[in-house]
């Protein structure tokens, strides 16, 4: 009677997957658990915070600020992206080319960009143009670099040029040789082998770098707000000056973040479109 | 051109030892910081390679954090913040104080937070490029798991993360200017005020650019000879 009884039992479990093992309380999940509970506390505390402060007079009185920073630093960002897109192709073109003086120029240019911080940078054209005040004034550029504005998108613009050179630079060293010959083989002109071949392969390599450079704008560009520009950054700023009240930078936190994981979801979301076809 | 050299010179008329000193705060922030940023970093290396689902989470959103904040808004996070929680404590205690914190300190913190999420990817992937044979072997040597850590493995998870560490350095070396914003009489300040006194901001931004490019310089040479010391038992080959 006992056999068949164990037999069926064994015919049973070899069937049904064993039963998942109980994880033990290791060090490690203790400490995870702990940690996690902070961080459910830290951000449930931070939710209420937020919550009871929408009807505070703070948040009344300073959240169409916000708004109109928010679109500044967008404005910021993006023209810079764009303006620095547009100036990286002939620098790339510069970086790869074997004339020695306009490699080491564009080196230098690349080096020079990268060496040195963002802030200082922006301090050197905005505060810099002063002392060519009347040679701008003669060749009528002096209404230019008198505006704040203008001289943060200039000074980003370069900055990221040579960040972004770099990317498109590697990118499109990074498509084998045999690509181009490969398309010559097939009698394609070179407009249609760089666009229809080599581009969309660089920007399967360079997407990525992009998407970081993108980030690394938006975060550098509250460099502005030091000098007198009310982004999402100077409007804290000032909204903190008037009121001594801490959750001004609490909301910005929030903003800053909610771009930034916004624009990384998006990036996600192209890469996996782009590779698509090495997904198994 | 003379003129510009004298305004340079060290001593009463120039700003030479000015900005001299501000090289300095910015060299020793920036080198203060690196200890706490690497040995937080890895840490959360750690955290983020363990088979615990949980403390993965917990370090991934240190990470998320903060390397999405401006690395401008962390500082003031934690300029202001601190200083907040200190006079709010001390209220609680009755006591009735204004207290301000040291620039250097918070710029230290700040700067740490921002460069251990950094430091920790680089980790990550040094220590995805390490085989689990080598932790096996080390085992079978009948090492325990800190040794084995420290003799085995710590060794190639240097020569592996050092390229990514270089280029945090690099960066961290960048960031520090961020610091004048709230006082720090660093490199980046000093410049100001010597622009704003003699009218000459074009010369003094630019000195202080080159002095950045200059350490930049310092610090690769360094770090190549590093790299080419870690990777000495390759040479042979």
């Amino acid at each position: 009677m006992s056999m068949p009884s164990t037999n069926s039992a064994s015919a049973a479990s070899a069937q049904l997957p064993p039963p998942p093992k109980a994880r033990p309380w290791s060090k490690s999940r203790i400490l995870g658990h702990v940690l996690m509970a902070l961080w459910i506390v830290a951000g449930g505390y931070l939710v209420y915070y937020l919550s009871i402060n929408i009807a505070s007079p703070f948040f009344q009185k300073y959240w169409p600020e916000y708004v109109d920073g928010f679109l500044v630093t967008i404005q910021i960002v993006g023209w810079s992206l764009l303006i620095g897109a547009g100036l990286s192709i002939p620098i790339a073109i510069a970086r790869s080319s074997r004339n020695p003086i306009l490699n080491g120029l564009s080196y230098a240019y690349v080096y020079f960009f990268r060496g040195t911080p963002l802030l200082a940078q922006t301090f050197l054209i905005y505060y810099g143009a002063g002392s060519f005040r009347d040679a701008l004034t003669d060749i009528g550029l002096w209404w230019f670099f008198r505006d704040a504005i203008y001289c943060v998108i200039f000074a980003f613009s370069l900055n990221t040029s040579a960040y972004q050179a770099e990317i498109l630079r590697g990118a499109i060293e990074n498509v084998p040789k045999g690509q181009w010959e490969g398309g010559r083989a097939l009698g394609l002109s070179r407009p249609v082998i760089f666009f229809r071949i080599i581009l969309p392969q660089a920007l399967m390599v360079a997407l990525r770098p992009y998407g970081n450079e993108i980030i690394l704008m938006i975060k550098g560009s509250a460099i502005a707000a030091i000098v007198t520009i009310y982004d999402i950054m100077g409007e804290t700023r000032r909204a903190y000056s008037r009121s001594y009240d801490f959750q001004a930078y609490i909301w910005a936190a929030v903003l800053y973040l909610f771009l930034v994981e916004t624009l990384r979801r998006i990036w996600d979301r192209l890469e996996a479109r782009l590779t698509r076809h090495l997904k198994r | 051109m003379n003129e510009a050299l004298t305004l340079l010179s060290f001593g009463d008329a120039g700003w030479g030892d000015e900005i001299a000193r501000g090289v300095l705060v910015t060299v020793s922030l920036a080198v203060a910081t690196l200890p706490f940023g690497l040995a937080l970093g890895f840490v959360l290396a750690l955290a983020k390679k363990s088979d615990d689902p949980s403390l993965r989470l917990a370090a991934n959103i240190y990470t998320t954090i903060f390397r999405g904040l401006p690395e401008l808004l962390t500082l003031f996070l934690v300029y202001f913040g601190v200083q907040i929680a200190i006079q709010q404590g001390l209220r609680l205690i009755g006591v009735e104080a204004y207290v301000e914190v040291n620039s250097f300190v918070a710029g230290m913190v700040a700067l740490a937070l921002v460069f251990s999420s950094y430091a920790s990817e680089a980790f990550l992937s040094a220590f995805r490029g390490i085989p689990q044979g080598q932790y096996e072997g080390g085992y079978s040597l009948g090492l325990s798991h800190g040794k084995t850590m420290r003799l085995v493995i710590l060794p190639q998870l240097i020569r592996l993360a050092l390229p990514a560490l270089g280029n945090l350095w690099l960066i961290l070396l960048k960031d520090t200017a961020l610091i004048s914003v709230v006082g720090l009489s660093d490199l980046v300040r000093q410049s100001g005020i010597a622009a704003r006194v003699t009218k000459e901001p074009f010369l003094f931004f630019g000195i202080a650019c080159l002095i950045y490019l200059a350490l930049a310089m310092i610090s690769s040479v360094g770090l190549s000879r590093i790299e080419h010391w870690s990777k000495r038992g390759e040479t042979e080959r």
